[in-house]
C-alpha cells in the first residue's frame, strides 16, 4: 500500500467517522444551543445523553422498534430538562450546579437501570445507502448514512430559520439576552426557559439513543466518554449559531475518528493519543475562544458565565 | 391649580388623572394622597428628588404596584390597572431609564416582538413594509436592521419611544429620558415629542430633575417631596427658584465651597498617550493625554459609554492599558497599592457599593481598606487588630456625619448618601495629592450632592490635583477649572472653564468639534 493510498484511506475513514460520530455531538449541541439561547446553561446534558442511550436501547430491546426507542430516549431527555428547568426557577439556585448534579444523577440512574441491558442485543437503527454509485467499498461504507444524521441537518437549518423568523424564536432570544426586557414584554421568563431546556433535553436524549442504537451500537457504561460536556464547548465555538453547530459537530466527529482511522491503515502507535483528539480539540478551542481581556462575542446576555 | 377643562380633547392623545393615590410599603408611606391631572395633548413634568415618590407614582399608574388608596381616571373614566398589560390596553406606555430593548435583536425584531399579536411565523417582507409605513408617520428615524447593541444611546432612546408609539400607546411616561443623551440629542428627542403633543397625537408625563428641560418643553409641572404633592401649576407661571424650593424644602444644604485662587500651579499628574481596549477587545480609549496641576479640577464631560469608565479603570489599576504611561511628579506611576500609597492617590465613584466597597463587610472594615495593613490597625505584618480599626471608624463616622447604627453594620444596609460619605471619609481623611472621581453624586439626594461637591472643592483648595469624570454637565460646570470632552474614546475638546460655555461643550459631546 503506497503512502498516498494510505492517506486517502485515512481521509475517507475520517469523513465516514465525521458523519457517524458527529450525530450525537450535533443533537446535544443543538439542544444545548437552544437552552443557552433562552439564558440558561444545562451541563446535565451529559447525563441526559447517557440516560437516553440506555432508555433507547432498553425500549428497542423490549419492543423491537428502534425508532420507538429514539422517541422514548427523547422524552426521557425532556424529563431531565423539565427537572433542570423547574429547579433553576427556585430562588438562589445556580444553573451550573444543578446541571452538574443532574449530570451525575442521569449517568448514575442510567447505570442502575442499564445493568440488565449490557448483555442482550437490541434491534439497531437502519441506515440509508447513498454510495451505490461507487465501486469502492470504502466509499460505499462511508456513505451508509443514518437517517438521524439527516434529521439533525434539517433540525439545525430549521432552528436557524426559526430563531429569526418565528415568534417563538424571537421570544427565546429575548429571554436569553435580557430578562428585564422579556419581563417588560410580558414574557414568562421561567416558562420559556423551562420549555427551551425541555426541548434541549429531548434533542440530547435523541443524540444518546444514536450512540446505543447505531454507533457504536450497543449499551455500555463507557458509551459517551464526555460528549455531552464537549457539546458545551462546541456551542461556544459555534457562537450559538445552529448552522455553525453542524460544522463544529462534523469537526469534532472527524477528530474523534482520527484514532480508529489511523489504526485502520496500521498506524497503531499513539492510538490512545489520537483517540484523545476531541478532548485536545476542546481544550484548544476553549483557550482560543476565551481571553481575560474580552467577553465572549455572541453570547446570550443572560448566561451566568457571561454575566 | 388645575388645567382648564376647555382644552379640546385631541384626536388621539389621552388624559390621565390620579385621585388621592397612596402607597404604603410596610411602615413606609412612599406615596401620600397624590392627585395629579395630565390633560390630553399636554407635556407634564414630574419633578422631585430621589426617593420623593416619583417612581412609585408612575409604577402605580402602570400597574406594577397596586395603590393602597386612591383611584385613577383615563379620559375621565375610572379604571382599574391590575397589571402593566392592563395599562398598555388603556394606551399607557412607559419608557424606562434603563433600556428595555434586547441588545442582540435588530430594531425591527425588537418592534415586532413587542407586539401582543406577533404572528407565529413572521413574514419579514410584509412586516418591513408595515414598519416603514409606520416610520413615515413619526418624526423619529432609526436604522431597522442593525442589532440594538450597535445603536447609539440617542438612537436607542428614540427606538424605545418608537416602540411605544408602534404599540399605539398615546400616553407616555418617560423616566428621566435624557440621562444618557448628549444635550443636543436630548433637545432633539424632547423637541420631537413636544411637536407630537402640540399636534394632539400624544400626552407625556416626564420624570426629571433637570429644570432646563422643564422650562423648555413642559406645559405643566407637579413637584413631589417625601411622597406628597408640594406644588403644581403651569410652567410659565413658576420660576426655577420656586420649583427648586418646592423640591428641596427647608433642607439644610451646604453652601458650595468658594474656589480659592491657586497662585503657583505645578504639574502633578500627566497621562501620556493612554490606549486601552474594552471587553470586546475593541479600542475603548485612544491617545488620552492630559495634564493636571496642583489645585486644579480637570472635568471630563461626555455621554456615558464613550470610554470614561475604561479610563477610570486604567487609572485605578482595574484595566491594563495597551499603551501609554502615567506620571506623577514627573515619575512613572503604576496604579498599584504601594504606589497609590506613596503618591497619595485616592478616588471614588458612582454606585460605591458596586465599585469601591464590599457590601457585606462592616462599615469599619470598609473604612479601613486604605489603612488595614499599616500600624496601628496592623501592629505586625499580616496581623489585624480590630480595636484600633473600630476606633478609627468611629472618628471618621463622626467627622463625616455617616448615619450608621454601629461600626459593625454591613455597609450595604446604609442609605446611598451614607455609603458615599463613608467612602469619602476613607478616601479624603488623609493627605490627598491626586484624586480620581467618577460621577460621585449619581443617584444621591441634594444634601449629599452639595456635601460631596463641597468636599471635592475643599480638596482642590488644599492643593490636590483632581480628575473629575462626570456625565452630569452641570457638575462639571460647577466644579471644574478646566474642561475636557471625551467622545468615542478620545479627548475631542479641552478648554479652561472661563473660556467656554455649555453650548460649546454640548456640541463637543455630540462629536461636533
Amino acid at each position: 500500500m503506497s503512502d498516498d493510498a494510505g492517506f486517502m484511506t485515512v481521509l475517507l475513514a475520517m469523513f465516514a467517522g465525521a458523519i457517524r460520530v458527529s450525530t450525537p455531538f450535533l443533537f446535544v449541541s443543538l439542544g444545548e444551543m437552544l437552552t443557552e439561547k433562552s439564558g440558561r446553561i444545562n451541563l446535565g446534558l451529559e447525563g441526559t445523553l447517557v440516560f437516553g442511550a440506555m432508555s433507547g436501547y432498553a425500549i428497542s430491546y423490549h419492543t423491537g422498534s428502534p425508532w420507538l426507542g429514539v422517541l422514548v430516549a427523547g422524552l426521557c431527555g425532556s424529563g431531565f430538562g423539565a427537572l433542570h428547568g423547574y429547579l433553576c426557577k427556585l430562588p438562589k439556585v445556580n444553573d451550573i450546579a444543578i446541571g452538574i448534579a443532574l449530570m451525575l444523577f442521569g449517568t448514575g440512574l442510567a447505570f442502575f437501570f442499564g445493568k440488565a441491558y449490557i448483555q442482550p442485543s437490541a434491534p439497531r437503527l437502519p441506515s440509508l445507502s447513498f454510495g451505490s454509485w461507487s465501486d469502492h467499498p470504502g466509499v460505499r461504507q462511508a456513505l451508509e448514512i443514518n437517517p438521524l444524521f439527516l434529521l439533525g441537518i434539517v433540525l439545525a437549518v430549521f432552528l436557524w430559520w426559526a430563531l429569526k423568523n418565528t415568534r417563538y424564536g424571537l421570544t427565546i432570544r429575548t429571554t436569553g439576552d435580557s430578562a428585564p426586557a422579556a419581563l417588560a414584554l410580558g414574557i414568562n421568563v421561567d416558562k420559556v426557559r423551562l420549555l427551551s431546556t425541555m426541548a434541549g433535553g429531548f434533542f440530547a436524549g435523541v443524540g444518546g439513543s444514536f450512540l446505543s442504537l447505531y454507533y457504536p451500537g450497543s449499551w455500555t457504561e463507557g458509551l459517551s466518554s464526555g460528549q455531552g460536556l464537549m457539546a458545551v464547548a462546541l456551542v461556544i465555538f459555534a457562537r450559538w449559531n445552529p448552522i455553525y453547530c453542524f460544522w463544529a459537530a462534523l469537526l469534532f466527529g472527524a477528530a474523534g475518528a482520527l484514532g480508529p482511522a489511523l489504526q485502520s491503515i496500521g498506524i497503531s502507535r499513539g492510538y490512545h493519543f489520537f483517540n484523545a483528539a476531541p478532548y485536545i480539540l476542546t481544550l484548544l478551542i476553549m483557550i482560543a475562544s476565551t481571553s481575560p481581556r474580552r467577553s465572549l462575542k455572541g453570547a446570550p446576555g443572560e448566561l451566568s458565565i457571561t454575566k | 391649580m388645575s388645567v382648564a377643562e376647555t382644552t379640546t380633547p385631541a384626536p388621539r392623545a389621552i388624559g390621565v388623572e390620579t385621585i388621592g393615590m397612596s402607597k404604603v410599603f410596610g411602615g413606609l408611606t412612599a406615596l401620600d394622597d397624590v392627585s395629579i391631572r395630565v390633560s390630553p395633548g399636554s407635556f407634564h413634568a414630574l419633578l422631585g428628588e430621589n426617593g420623593a415618590g416619583k417612581s412609585t407614582l408612575v409604577k402605580c399608574m402602570m400597574g406594577f404596584y397596586q395603590p393602597s388608596r386612591g383611584s385613577m381616571l383615563v379620559n375621565g373614566k375610572q379604571v382599574a390597572v391590575p397589571n402593566p398589560r392592563a395599562a398598555h390596553a388603556l394606551g399607557i406606555g412607559m419608557v424606562y431609564q434603563h433600556f428595555t430593548l434586547v441588545p442582540s435583536l435588530t430594531a425591527a425584531e425588537n418592534l415586532v416582538i413587542a407586539r401582543a399579536d406577533t404572528p407565529t411565523v413572521i413574514d419579514w417582507t410584509k412586516e418591513r413594509k408595515a414598519l416603514n409605513a409606520f416610520l413615515e408617520t413619526t418624526p423619529f428615524k432609526v436604522p431597522l436592521d442593525v442589532p440594538v447593541s450597535g445603536l447609539s444611546a440617542g438612537e436607542k432612546q428614540k427606538l424605545e419611544i418608537l416602540k411605544q408609539l408602534y404599540l399605539d400607546q398615546r400616553f407616555l411616561i418617560l423616566d428621566e429620558p435624557t440621562s444618557v443623551l448628549t444635550p443636543d440629542e436630548a433637545d432633539e428627542v424632547l423637541g420631537l415629542l413636544r411637536g407630537m403633543t402640540e399636534a394632539g397625537e400624544l400626552t407625556i408625563l416626564m420624570i426629571t430633575h433637570k429644570f432646563r428641560e422643564v422650562t423648555a418643553y413642559a406645559d405643566d409641572v407637579t413637584v413631589l417631596r417625601r411622597g406628597r404633592v408640594v406644588g403644581s401649576g403651569r410652567v410659565q407661571d413658576l420660576s426655577v427658584e420656586e420649583m427648586s424650593h418646592m423640591m428641596i424644602g427647608e433642607a439644610d444644604i451646604r453652601e458650595s465651597a468658594a474656589r480659592v485662587a491657586q497662585p503657583e500651579k505645578t504639574l502633578k499628574i500627566e497621562l501620556a498617550g493612554l490606549f486601552a481596549d474594552d471587553d470586546e477587545e475593541l479600542p475603548a480609549i485612544e491617545a488620552i493625554s492630559l495634564k493636571i496641576h496642583t489645585g486644579e479640577i480637570l472635568g471630563i464631560a461626555g455621554v456615558s459609554g464613550n470610554g470614561q469608565s475604561e479610563l477610570i479603570e486604567v487609572l485605578s489599576g482595574q484595566r491594563t492599558p495597551r499603551d501609554g504611561r502615567i506620571f506623577i511628579d514627573k515619575k512613572p506611576y503604576e496604579p498599584e497599592r504601594d504606589q497609590m500609597d506613596r503618591f497619595k492617590v485616592f478616588g471614588f465613584s458612582e454606585e460605591p457599593l458596586k465599585n469601591v466597597a464590599v457590601p457585606r463587610m462592616s462599615v469599619a472594615e470598609n473604612m479601613a481598606f486604605r489603612t488595614f495593613d499599616k500600624a496601628p490597625i496592623s501592629p505586625f505584618k499580616g496581623w489585624l487588630s480590630p480595636p484600633p480599626m473600630r476606633k478609627r471608624a468611629r472618628e471618621l463616622i463622626a467627622a463625616y456625619r455617616v448615619k450608621t447604627p454601629s461600626t459593625e453594620e454591613p455597609i450595604e444596609n446604609l442609605s446611598g448618601g451614607n455609603v458615599q460619605r463613608a467612602i469619602l471619609a476613607r478616601e479624603l481623611s488623609g493627605e490627598v495629592d491626586v484624586l480620581i472621581v467618577a460621577n460621585p453624586c449619581f443617584g444621591l439626594d441634594f444634601a449629599s450632592v452639595a456635601e460631596i461637591r463641597a468636599q471635592i472643592m475643599d480638596q482642590r483648595n488644599k492643593g490636590a490635583a483632581i480628575l473629575l469624570v462626570s456625565e452630569d454637565l452641570d457638575e462639571i460646570l460647577e466644579l471644574a477649572d478646566t474642561v475636557a470632552v471625551m467622545s468615542e474614546g478620545r479627548i475631542t475638546y479641552q478648554s479652561p472653564m472661563a473660556e467656554t460655555d455649555r453650548a460649546t461643550i454640548g456640541h463637543a459631546m455630540a462629536g461636533h468639534h
